[in-house]
């Protein structure tokens, strides 16, 4: 009988020797006469245990994680073929309670099989909320879009229907999806999974966005620094064209909708709309000027829908399953389920999807376990270089967009990067300056110039902190785009709640 | 990488365009091929998407990507971002620095090696991370570095 042996392949895995766990798992099988079939697949997103194999059994697929190829002739030895006993056996991976606790929704086939096996896709529910579309009226699709309450996952949190309804009112020749997957926050790699892992998803819910706004192009601006997503992304979009998913007649409906690639530069400031619009056109990435919306003048001046990965992931389950079932999860009016993306100085980092309203401290401790060093949180960084450092007094804040911007903070993509006690806040203050320098498109003066300024006041060991304060309100009035008006955020959080580390304020406090 | 040469430079630009592409993209076409835009590029780019040679070079100065000098052969980019920095990566950053004798944004002089800044690769949970050629890498610490810094010297 032969066995299946599932083993990750997204850019984490193979960063972790993932094919060298195959190869030595596949020679020992050869030697031993054993008959087994590799699966490659993408990650459930259980990155603490990565790599992590999946044995297929009577019972269910149990799991073995952190294994190298140095861990085979252990794992053959246990007969891990039959689900052996060993020490990195973790159980059936259905078990494992980092993954069995989640509310998984877009991220729930991530990991179940190779990224660009479609018939897998569809054996587990892919297509069905294209199928669904096919058949509705453009309206229709937008209603259930509306209901659903979903908002912009990027960061920006923008209600969708109401791109979605300007993009299908507007007039234009060639109308245009556009997927921004320039995935630049440190602390967030959502999308990466997501695209590695169960690329389809992706492509259906910028189908059925084409379909409901009569836009048949669509774009992703994908990150260079994402070199195997772009691999799968390719793959993906093949197999799609070959099996009619897209192009000219899409399942025999005389619908049409195809999908390029566009591989950015190596700019972090692309992945604003705006800047991103000017760099598919071939231009520096620097932002324009709001309005035009690009739901009316978009690429190349034409009408333009554009969602962040995740937005365009959560349509297709929203069209399959009604509007109301995304809408009932969540709290306030953060509807649905948040990817969570837990990283840094963490135990069991990885993605979490969980509905809106679940606890910092719930994230950090029951999902992340505290740190990988076991040293004490001092802050964590939530929503990526733009995002707010906050301390452990706020941890039970609940995370949904409307309790984090009481905060002055945002949840932006998810990304939850944790801090150990050694760190320096200083240096983190400065560092979102110098970030800012490295990457201002230098449209505006005030993030131009102030970051640079920021960099050099923090700098000393006594900053002038009523000059830096002054320079951020500049920074937040003056900027065009969240590069400027943001930057001040992770600065300003880091002075107000770690005081003591930036001497100045303590010495004019006292005096 | 294939060592830069005009004949497959122009091939280069010219497909891109015939594909209706973008300046942007051919760029990136000559970084692929070349790992880096050759000064002997521009006048080719320039015309075939009729832009001015200040555009074309405004272009190729904006992103990070568009070397404009030939990398060495094997080029080391380790995360600088946040996620990293949490597990250390300013310590190991200095650590290669100092075992190698480059800055980020150098070259060795015998043209081995380049060393790198990135600011995020998306393994922000087993960092730090490092691309080190096309190949990624996780859960780097100095010994595991130096190891594969020894191997490239192979």
């Amino acid at each position: 009988m032969t066995t299946r042996i599932y083993i990750p392949a997204d850019m984490l895995a193979i960063a972790l020797c993932a094919d060298e766990v195959a190869r030595a798992i596949a020679e020992t099988a050869k030697t031993n006469g054993t008959e087994i079939e590799i699966i490659r697949t993408g990650s459930r997103g259980a990155c603490w245990a990565e790599p992590l194999i999946e044995v297929e059994t009577d019972t269910g697929r149990i799991a073995y994680g952190k294994i190298s190829a140095d861990d085979v002739p252990g794992l053959f030895a246990a007969d891990f073929l039959g689900g052996g006993a060993h020490e990195k056996h973790l159980g059936l991976v259905d078990d494992i309670s980092f993954l069995q606790t989640q509310q998984r929704h877009i991220f729930k086939s991530c990991g179940l099989y190779a990224p660009c096996d479609l018939a897998s896709y569809a054996a587990n529910g892919g297509f069905a909320g294209l199928r669904a579309a096919l058949s509705m009226c453009a309206e229709n699709i937008i209603d259930e879009v509306e209901v659903s309450g979903l908002r912009g996952r990027g960061g920006a949190a923008f209600p969708a229907f109401i791109k979605w309804r300007t993009v299908q009112g507007a007039n234009g020749p060639q109308k245009y999806i556009v997927c921004n997957a320039d995935e630049g926050d440190s602390g967030t790699f959502a999308d990466r999974l997501i695209m590695e892992s169960d690329p389809f998803l992706l492509i259906e819910g910028m189908v059925i966005a084409g379909l409901s706004t009569q836009a048949d192009k669509g774009v992703i601006y994908l990150r260079s620094e994402y070199p195997l997503a772009r691999r799968v992304l390719e793959k993906a979009i093949t197999v799609a064209q070959e099996q009619n998913w897209l192009g000219a007649d899409i399942q025999g409906s005389g619908k049409a909708f195809d999908i390029s690639l566009f591989v950015g530069g190596g700019s972090y400031v692309c992945g604003e709309e705006t800047a991103l619009l000017e760099s598919l056109e071939g231009k520096a990435g620097i932002v324009r000027s709001k309005p035009p919306l690009p739901a009316l003048e978009g690429l190349h001046g034409q009408p333009t829908l554009i969602h962040n990965v995740l937005t365009l992931c959560a349509v297709p389950e929203i069209i399959a399953k009604g509007g109301d079932a995304h809408a009932k999860l969540g709290a306030s009016r953060s509807a649905g389920t948040m990817c969570f993306q837990l990283a840094g100085d963490i135990k069991h980092g990885g993605l979490v999807e969980e509905p809106f309203g679940i606890s910092l401290r719930a994230l950090l401790d029951d999902f992340g376990g505290g740190t990988r060093t076991g040293l004490p949180i001092k802050a964590v960084q939530i929503g990526g270089p733009l995002g707010a450092y906050l301390p452990p007094s706020l941890f039970d804040t609940p995370l949904t967009y409307e309790a984090f911007a009481a905060l002055g903070a945002g949840l932006g993509h998810g990304g939850i990067v944790v801090f150990n006690e050694n760190t320096d806040m200083r240096a983190q203050a400065r560092y979102a300056f110098e970030f800012c320098a490295h990457e201002s498109c230098g449209k505006c003066t005030p993030c131009r110039i102030g970051a640079v300024r920021g960099a050099e006041l923090l700098a000393s060991d006594t900053p002038d902190l009523g000059l830096v304060d002054d320079l951020c309100e500049i920074m937040v009035a003056g900027s065009a785009c969240a590069m400027g008006s943001m930057t001040p955020i992770p600065v300003q959080s880091a002075m107000k709640h770690f005081p003591d580390e930036f001497g100045a304020r303590a010495t004019q406090a006292a005096e | 990488m294939t060592r830069w040469n005009e004949k497959t430079s122009r091939a280069l630009i010219e497909e891109t365009h015939k594909r209706g592409e973008t300046l942007t993209m051919a760029l990136r076409a000559q970084v692929d091929a070349f790992g880096y835009v050759d000064e002997a590029a521009i006048t080719p780019l320039m015309q075939t998407f009729a832009r001015s040679r200040a555009e074309v070079l405004g272009v190729i100065a904006y992103y990070d990507d568009f070397r404009t000098t030939a990398p060495g052969r094997h080029v080391v980019r380790l995360c600088q971002a946040e996620a990293c920095q949490a597990v250390g990566a300013r310590e190991l950053t200095a650590h290669m620095c100092e075992k190698t004798g480059l800055t980020l944004g150098q070259t060795s002089a015998d043209g081995a090696l380049t060393l790198e800044g990135v600011y995020c690769l998306g393994l922000c949970a087993n960092g730090p991370a490092a691309l080190i050629d096309d190949r990624p890498v996780a859960e780097l610490d100095e010994n595991r570095l130096d190891t594969m810094l020894d191997e490239l010297k192979v």
